[in-house]
């Protein structure tokens, strides 16, 4: 039984190998960005516009309001790391529709890859934010004892994230593989359904919780972080 | 393995290539599109403002210079109403004044036409009167008219009595001219002495009197002295008829004249003060 795409070689040279994992990933990369290259080349800046251009404005002014929703006061400056998390993690899961197509996100790598850029993210935007020694003494509080707790719960989170968007997108997958063996008609499409669902809802979790991983880390006034993290990954 | 950490690094230069995709080919432009059509929004509406109170400005302005129109139109109006006014004023009294003037002038020619008539109807009335008279003293008295006239002028002589005969006393006797007797013929000299001793027995004196004749002295005997007259004639009765044939001029005339006649009225006076 096959659990990732990874498992899928295509091409293999020593240590580089192109699993289905990686083409998948820049299938879709390629479709996101050509797509967007289509959308916004004949962008109109006047009050008329196409429907497309109505559709990915409609998109991107949402996730820019859900940012500052978080408690991000610059939701530009994180729109390109966040927007993009949710549209990979969106697009991947709207693409399981295509027969034989696998997303990139059933595979533990890749969502440890993203679970991995959002621990660099957020110190990075966090010592942007208020500097390498404040940055540093957040994990000292309320008193230096937490500092263990606190790098523990920073590394456990990031494992959580991938695990999380690993497991859902992973047992969408089986589930519909293994019911389509056993009852090939109606109940995978439901089964598809629910996990198109499953996946958008994943998505909208992974880049708020990113989301509110870097709001904690760049907030300057001191308050007890994550309140609102606790309550989404409850 | 779940995990291949050569795909874990792939994924993540490929998440890192996508984010920099997107951000390139879908944030910027839509965000860059996003604030220029906000800033185009705003800079229309300010300019819809900016036109707007232009408008306001314009309006006001307009209504104003309407209202000073008014205001101008309204001066000019009356200005050319009173002097419409005024010119009415002056027109309609010119016409007066002319009409006035024709009126008064019609009605001296027609008191002058009147006059005339008057003195030709008076003239022929005694000339007509003096030949009836003559006529029916002739045939009923076998006596002239001077002759009768003479005895009426005695007669009234003798008949003074008062205030007016010591007057005319006084002023006979005191004179030292004579006194004057016109008549409008010559008086026979056997009147002339009568009229002599008329005077002489009425004022008790010896009256030095000069006898004259003057046709314009309308038919009578009249007595001068210092002022004072005594005299008869027929003016009296010349002035009845006059003022009868005055009346009937008057009816005739008052349609087409209405105020002519009114000095035709006056009475004459007699004539013996």
């Amino acid at each position: 039984m096959r659990l990732s795409p990874d498992e899928i070689i295509f091409w293999q040279y020593g240590l580089f190998k192109l699993n289905a994992t990686i083409v998948y990933t820049w299938g879709l990369m390629f479709v996101l960005a050509v797509g967007a290259r289509l959308i916004t080349r004949n962008f109109s800046t006047g009050l008329k516009r196409s429907r497309w251009q109505n559709l990915v404005e409609i998109v991107v002014t949402g996730i820019e309001t859900q940012i500052e929703e978080v408690g991000l006061s610059q939701p530009r400056k994180y729109l390109g790391f966040l927007g993009t998390l949710f549209l990979f993690v969106a697009a991947a899961s709207l693409s399981t529709v295509i027969p034989g197509y696998e997303p990139p996100t059933g595979s533990l790598s890749t969502t440890v890859a993203l679970a991995l850029c959002v621990f660099v993210a957020v110190p990075f935007f966090g010592i942007e934010e208020k500097g390498v020694g404040n940055y540093l003494k957040s994990y000292m509080e309320p008193t230096f004892i937490m500092l263990p707790f606190n790098l523990i719960s920073e590394i456990s989170r990031t494992l959580a994230l991938a695990v999380r968007l690993f497991g859902n997108m992973m047992s969408g997958a089986m589930i519909i593989a293994i019911l389509l063996s056993i009852t090939p008609f109606i109940f995978p499409i439901v089964m598809t359904l629910l996990g198109l669902l499953t996946g958008m809802v994943q998505a909208y979790i992974f880049s708020i919780l990113a989301a509110v991983y870097i709001a904690a880390a760049t907030r300057v006034r001191k308050s007890r972080p994550e309140p609102e993290a606790q309550n989404i990954e409850a | 393995m779940l995990i291949d950490w050569f795909t874990v690094g792939a994924q993540t230069l490929n998440f890192i290539i996508l984010v920099w995709l997107m951000k390139r080919f879908l944030y910027q432009p839509i965000l860059h599109a996003l604030d220029a059509r906000e800033k185009r929004i705003a800079t229309e509406l300010a300019n819809a403002e900016a036109k707007q109170s232009e408008a306001q400005k314009e309006r006001d302005e307009f209504q104003q210079k309407n209202k000073e129109l008014d205001q101008q139109r309204a001066a000019l109006l009356r200005q050319a109403t009173d002097e419409a006014q005024a010119e009415r004023q002056r027109l309609f009294d010119e016409a007066r004044q002319a009409a006035d003037a024709l009126g008064a002038k019609r009605q001296e020619t027609l008191k002058t036409d009147a006059h005339n008539q008057n003195q030709a109807i008076g003239l022929r009335a005694q000339q007509e009167v003096f030949a009836i008279a003559r006529k029916v003293l002739a045939d009923l008295a076998a006596t002239s008219l001077e002759e009768r006239m003479g005895e009426v002028f005695i007669r009234r002589l003798q008949e003074m009595k008062g205030e007016t005969k010591a007057g005319l006393a006084e002023a006979l006797k005191t004179k030292s001219d004579p006194a004057l007797v016109r008549s409008a013929f010559d008086l026979p000299a056997e009147q002339r002495a009568a009229i002599q001793n008329a005077l002489n027995e009425t004022f008790s004196a010896e009256i030095r009197v000069r006898f004259e004749t003057d046709p314009e002295l309308i038919s009578g005997i009249e007595l001068t002295t210092n002022g004072l007259k005594v005299a008869w004639s027929i003016v009296d009765y010349l002035a009845s008829l006059e003022q009868s044939v005055g009346e009937i001029l008057q009816e005739k005339d008052r349609p087409a004249v209405k105020a002519a006649p009114q000095a035709e009225e006056t009475q004459p006076e007699p004539e013996n003060q």
